[in-house]
């Protein structure tokens, strides 16, 4: 198994969630750490970077706030230091009955992503139901970003949005022996985006609520829209009625509302990270309203 | 003031670096898991799975002919049982027939390795037959059945309390207004940074030594002997430093007793140290408690009669258990005057980890279910929440209705500082909604009144020993946990003996070269093992003097003691140099080595339970939190906490400092998102043990802490000090959530104040309800007879009078404490 | 009800050991260890160096914080076999001879260490915010700080100290204020 900053893997290799007999590592690979913009305008990151580099690159800061931001907000500057861009984008989902010890999850006989049968957070569904968790992945799906992938037949490139899947288990569509080289970031042209978390204390917490929202402007109007909810589904959830309702608007209190409203009801977070399911879905309006705000209040200002 | 920068007192009272300091900024400092020894096993316990089964059989074949095992045990090893209390024996260092929780341990390993050990205990089966777990307090009430344990005081009820002293129903019928309201405190844990780790080792000569991260080496010691069945003077505990205890290490635990075991099995030192998660099913912490209080006040807010109900959710064992509900009870009287007091309370075992001591034993819980309410009287007569509590005050020098004996006590002068700090009279109930103020006060012991066993012997003891050297070396069982506790030894001994801290050694926490000091906790090791190093510093200063006076022919009482020096204090010029005064003593007397030791005076009290709440001092806080509520989130944010502590005398300023911002911090926790929780309907496994889940505020949570340092010299404290190390934690949950009502209007009569509670309770208001969150009913609990005791001012002398024999006869035969 | 023990669980680490040169506070030494051992672990059990600590082994506490080409990592959750030709610096080397380290010196005047467990790894992410912002502001120390826990301080007392020390640093003679030492009057 391949690993980059260890900071996902090894502790689930501790928990033995993941047995590998042999781990690869990548750091060591120079062109995982290179930064290039190439002649459009997009920005190339090399997936080894850290999140503590990817923050604090000149380049991201400028053009891409919003993947800075996010970047930033995970975890605790030491874990940043060592996680890298890739490491998080392809971070295993995430579950209060799966991130536990073995003795733990012995003690409720096993789940369906290691181990057992069942899902613990919904016992009657044929699926898993773990958390995506990763903090750069929405925004990353809201800006259109692209993936690098390397395998044994070669690269090709994947829109963010299709990297990842609805299901707790293979909530990638990776191939098993492909690797995230890189990400290309798409040229800032007229678009504006940002991230916001929601987690119990400022640092160390996975968000139990991300929301990713890019929006595109023509004069005072609102051309394009992205809205991508993260940490309630196992996947990066875009909800297309919000990015609908606010299309066309100069995005005022109204159309604010109407997408938050729009993102409330599809968004079905399940009891299975900190805080209850009905505070956070109640939280998926506050928080696309407050994302959106921002992006108009930046817009104006 | 006695803690402003001018005394005539020279170390005490100045801010000190701690003894220990520099070991602990270079990392030299031993923790128990920092110790190698040669040849050195590792173990690892094999814990249940399952909340509460009947163990049918255990087979450890495959774990012992794994290469590297070097010894198995399960509970048919070790079958004496032991427990803090000499009344809760219940546990065992290894399950013999019942798990009574998920991490109850069945079984352990020695091994060559920590791998290898962990690898054989899961080749260990383990075959149970499940029986039905009790989850709750509810629950336990509701299912006598299947009893947890049969010692209890009723069916899953561990104990069961019946307290009145006064006469509550008269109080309350000729009172101006009546409140009954009912609070829930979550449970907690204490998280310390270590974990816990313990290593032994036992020579040829039947001689045995455990090195742990233990607050209460005695404690341990006592339970080693008894459940290895070996004399004590064979038993050598030396407690380590402590990465943080918070009282999660005050216990004698398992692992403590497997590792001895093993050590004498198979004559190579082993150390075990626990997991994260292990720590979590050691717990020990705060208790969930559910409240009912009543109370009645005059129309001027004076509190006449007070009705306080607790039922504690106790988890699988006793540990301290009886002392925490009796706890729940003791000190509503130590604060305030109330004159006819009532309280019920009754602990549940439940299939959970056991609930024990954590900062504030017991006393937190009830403190926030009394300040909020008092928050609600002050509103409903119209009368500030600051001055209603300085019209309540409990008086200096008087006993109370429950009979403790309060000493000094300066809570108004904490009151006023906070209430100037804060501005609160120019902005509480006038800030712009979302921002709001709220008021707490607490108080707290200086160490309990009475041992944990039953004896008549000192709590503290200290031998000093003078060398020719003019070192001084203070030898004394207290177990420094991080408060600093070495310090205030050396502390105390230099200010007598006029000489440097640092030319003091401290040995301590060690039963072979210590005499007993019980332990840390109840906060009494600075007033307790401080008087005991006073008395035997005053004594080798009486020594010294005495050969002093003699070299320079004077009157031993003009026979002084500073900077290193030993004079005539009318003639300063006329002295010697310490060492050479300890010279002069040696030749005249022999060796200069002298003993202190401290009893606590005896309580007034005289009926079952008054052993819980006497104390030589009590400490007093008062808090203002401010608070920051976003209407959209129920996020609760708090910038800043103004905080006033009676601390009596401060030994060392800048390390009450450290305590108070440390409570206040702890305090913010438990307010704010700390919460031990369970799946009840799976299988009753903790939620989550980790330090990601487990929420311990980071940097970004802490707030700005204002500390005031308040007070004078209490009689019983060394130089008049009092405790500082848990009592600030108490008053910042209730005012942060009075802050919270101030805010939003919004009353969450539950901790922690989760953003789900206080929005729940602003779109209740929305609707036109109340806004309040919180339990809705206090159970039915047979509280069995009542023990009614008349307070000092009815002519009681301290005792219950006497019961009618009841019908069935029921009694349940205890020590106190 | 039989309890089952998946074999899958059951594995003995047989690994041969690797023989790596780590550099550990200016010091290159040869380590035999097997190759799945955390540089915690080899910090620890194989060089000795105790003053590194744990509180959870699972990178969620901050406590095992050492630097690495002097960047602030989580020593559990590194592979020492990854280390070679790299700097690790520990609290060990922190000291210049008998000589504290600003840092240091600050925290044992101001009791910023009260149990000292987590005290290692919280002067270590400080020495890293010194290096790269000599005149850090509070918020500047709170997240330089929020990937280490401290249970005992309320971290007040590490920021005074941090602040201090970074005062020094600068050459500037600072004494902690009164209110620090002994609370507002």
């Amino acid at each position: 198994m391949y690993v980059a900053g260890g900071t996902d893997l090894y502790p689930n290799m501790k928990r033995l969630h993941q047995t590998p007999k042999t781990v690869v590592s990548l750091l060591r690979v120079p062109e995982m750490h290179e930064v290039t913009t190439d002649e459009t305008g997009a920005i190339r990151l090399g997936s080894g970077l850290t999140l503590t580099e990817v923050s604090e690159h000149k380049d991201v800061v400028t053009g891409h706030l919003a993947v800075a931001q996010a970047a930033r907000l995970v975890s605790t500057p030491l874990l940043r230091n060592m996680g890298t861009i890739g490491g998080n984008l392809c971070l295993d989902t995430r579950c209060n009955y799966y991130n536990q010890s073995y003795e733990w999850r012995k003690s409720i006989d096993f789940c369906m992503k290691k181990d057992g049968a069942i899902c613990w957070v919904a016992p009657s569904s044929p699926r898993c139901w773990a958390v995506q968790s990763s903090d750069v992945a929405p925004v990353m799906v809201a800006i259109g970003a692209e993936y690098v992938l390397v395998g044994p037949n070669g690269g090709r490139t994947v829109p963010a949005e299709s990297f990842y899947h609805d299901d707790g288990i293979e909530y990638l569509t990776r191939e098993r022996d492909e690797i995230l080289t890189a990400v290309k970031l798409p040229k800032p042209n007229g678009w504006d985006a940002t991230y916001l978390k929601l987690r119990r204390r400022g640092s160390f917490d996975f968000p139990v609520l991300g929301v990713a929202a890019k929006i595109t402007w023509e004069g005072n109007k609102v051309t394009a829209a992205r809205i991508v909810l993260g940490g309630v589904a196992s996947y990066t959830q875009r909800v297309p009625e919000a990015e609908t309702a606010v299309v066309g608007s100069t995005l005022n209190d109204e159309s604010i509302s109407r997408a938050a409203n729009a993102a409330f009801k599809p968004s079905k977070p399940m009891d299975n990270t900190d805080f209850g399911l009905a505070w956070r879905k109640e939280m998926t309006r506050v928080y696309v309203s407050r994302a959106l705000l921002e992006l108009r209040e930046r817009r104006r200002s | 003031m006695a803690n402003s920068r001018e005394s005539n007192l020279r170390v005490i009272g100045k801010p000190q670096r701690k003894i220990d300091a520099t070991a602990k900024v270079t990392g030299a400092t031993k923790f128990a898991d920092d110790l190698y020894r040669p040849r050195m096993l590792w173990a690892r316990l094999l814990r249940s799975p399952h909340p509460h089964a009947r163990i049918l059989r255990i087979d450890t074949a495959r774990a012992e002919s794994l290469a590297g095992v070097h010894a198995v045990l399960t509970g048919k090893d070790l079958p004496e049982p032991f427990g803090i209390l000499p009344v809760s024996q219940d546990e065992h260092a290894l399950v013999p027939e019942t798990v009574r929780f998920i991490g109850d341990p069945v079984a352990a390993v020695a091994a060559a390795s920590e791998e290898i050990a962990n690898t054989a205990t899961r080749l260990i089966d383990v075959e149970y037959e499940l029986l039905k777990p009790i989850t709750s307090i509810e629950d336990a009430i509701a299912n006598p059945e299947p009893r947890i344990h049969e010692y209890s005081d009723d069916g899953n009820l561990h104990k069961v309390i019946n307290l009145e002293f006064g006469d509550v129903a008269r109080a309350l019928d000729a009172a101006h207004a009546v409140r009954t309201e009912r609070y829930f405190f979550e449970g907690n844990t204490h998280l310390p940074m270590e974990q816990h780790a313990a290593l032994a080792e036992a020579s040829a000569d039947g001689k045995l030594t455990l090195w742990s991260a233990t607050q209460t080496p005695h404690y341990v010691h006592r339970a080693l002997a008894k459940v290895l069945a070996m004399p004590a003077s064979r038993i050598r505990v030396i407690a380590c430093p402590n990465g943080g205890g918070f009282g999660g290490k005050s216990d004698p635990f398992s692992h403590e007793i497997v590792v001895a075991k093993f050590a004498l099995i198979t004559g190579r030192p082993i150390k075990i140290t626990l997991t994260r998660e292990e720590v979590f099913q050691c717990h020990r912490g705060r208790h969930p408690v559910l409240m009912e209080v009543t109370t009645g006040v005059t129309k001027d807010g004076r509190i006449k009669g007070l009705y306080f109900k607790t039922a504690l959710d106790g988890g699988g064992y006793g540990s301290y258990g009886v002392a925490s509900t009796y706890y729940t009870g003791a000190l509503q009287t130590t604060t305030y005057a109330i004159d006819n007091y009532k309280f019920q309370g009754a602990r549940a075992f439940t299939n959970k980890a056991p609930c024990g001591p954590k900062r504030g034993h017991g006393t937190p819980q009830p403190r926030f279910g009394l300040e909020v309410q008092l928050d609600r009287i002050a509103e409903d007569l119209s009368i500030d929440p600051a001055e209603l509590r300085l019209n309540n005050l409990a008086p200096p020098n008087t006993v109370t209705a429950n009979y403790l004996s309060i000493g000094s006590m300066h809570l108004g002068d904490c009151i006023r500082k906070v209430v100037e700090g804060s501005e609160w009279k120019q902005r509480y109930g006038k800030l712009p909604t979302g921002r709001g103020l709220g008021l707490a006060c607490s108080s707290y012991i200086s160490g309990a009144g009475l041992p944990i066993y039953w004896n008549n012997m000192p709590h503290s003891g200290v031998q000093l020993k003078c060398d020719r050297s003019g070192g001084v070396t203070v030898f004394c069982g207290s177990t420094d946990i991080g408060q600093g506790s070495d310090s205030i030894l050396a502390y105390i001994v230099a200010e007598v003996l006029g000489i440097d801290p640092i030319d003091i050694r401290v040995v301590t926490a060690d039963t072979d070269l210590t005499p007993v000091d019980l332990g840390s906790y109840s906060s009494r090791v600075t007033l307790m093992s401080g008087n005991a190093a006073l008395q035997a510093a005053e004594n080798a200063r009486s020594v010294i003097s005495k050969a002093v006076a003699g070299e320079l022919e004077i009157a031993t009482a003009r026979v002084s003691f500073a900077e290193g020096r030993v004079f005539d204090a009318q003639d300063p010029n006329n002295g010697v140099a310490f060492a050479k005064a300890v010279q002069l003593a040696e030749a005249s007397f022999g060796t200069v080595g002298t003993v202190g030791s401290y009893t606590p005076p005896k309580s007034p009290g005289r009926y079952r339970g008054a052993g819980v709440g006497p104390s030589p001092a009590y400490s007093y806080s008062a808090a203002v939190v401010e608070v920051e509520v976003d209407p959209d989130t129920g996020i609760v944010r708090v910038p800043t906490v103004w905080i006033g502590h009676d601390i009596g005398q401060s030994i060392n300023p800048t390390t009450v400092m450290g305590q108070v911002e440390g409570s206040v911090y702890m305090g913010l926790g438990e307010a704010l998102m700390e919460e031990m929780t369970y799946r009840g309907n799976r299988n009753v496994v903790h939620k989550i043990p980790s330090m990601l889940e487990y929420k311990s505020p980071t940097t970004l949570e802490m707030c700005d802490v204002v500390t005031y340092l308040v007070g004078s010299p209490d009689p019983n404290g060394p130089f008049g000090a009092k405790e500082v190390g848990q009592g600030p934690l108490l008053p910042i949950m209730p005012a942060v959530a009075n802050a919270v009502y101030d805010a939003v209007g919004v009353r969450v009569d539950e901790v922690p104040i989760t953003p789900e509670k206080v929005l729940k309770g602003l779109k209740d208001k929305q609707r036109g309800g109340s806004g309040r969150v919180g339990p809705k009913s206090f159970p039915e609990i047979n509280w069995g007879e009542l023990t009614q005791v008349p307070p000092p001012w009815d002519g009681g002398d301290g005792k219950a009078l006497p019961q009618e024999v009841s019908a069935s006869g029921t009694t349940h035969p205890e020590r106190q404490h | 009800m039989e309890q089952r023990s998946p074999d899958a669980s059951v594995s003995v680490a047989e690994d041969a050991k690797v023989r790596i040169r780590l550099t550990v506070n200016g010091e290159t030494t040869d380590v035999l260890f097997a190759p799945h051992k955390t540089l915690l672990e080899v910090l620890r059990e194989e060089l000795e160096l105790t003053g590194t600590k744990h509180g959870c082994e699972l990178g969620e506490c901050g406590t095992c914080c050492v630097l690495v080409d002097g960047i602030p990592v989580l020593s559990c959750l590194v592979l020492s076999a990854a280390c070679e030709g790299q700097h690790i610096a520990t609290i060990e080397g922190m000291a210049n001879g008998t000589t504290l380290h600003p840092l240091q010196e600050a925290f044992a005047e101001l009791g910023a260490a009260q149990c000292g467990y987590c005290t290692p790894g919280f002067l270590l992410a400080a020495q890293a915010l010194l290096r790269d912002y000599p005149e850090p502001n509070r918020d500047d120390i709170k997240e330089a700080l929020a990937g280490n826990l401290c249970r005992c301080t309320g971290y007040t007392k590490i920021y005074e100290a941090v602040e201090l020390a970074a005062a020094r640093m600068r050459g500037i003679p600072a004494e902690p204020a009164d209110e620090i030492l002994y609370g507002q009057q």
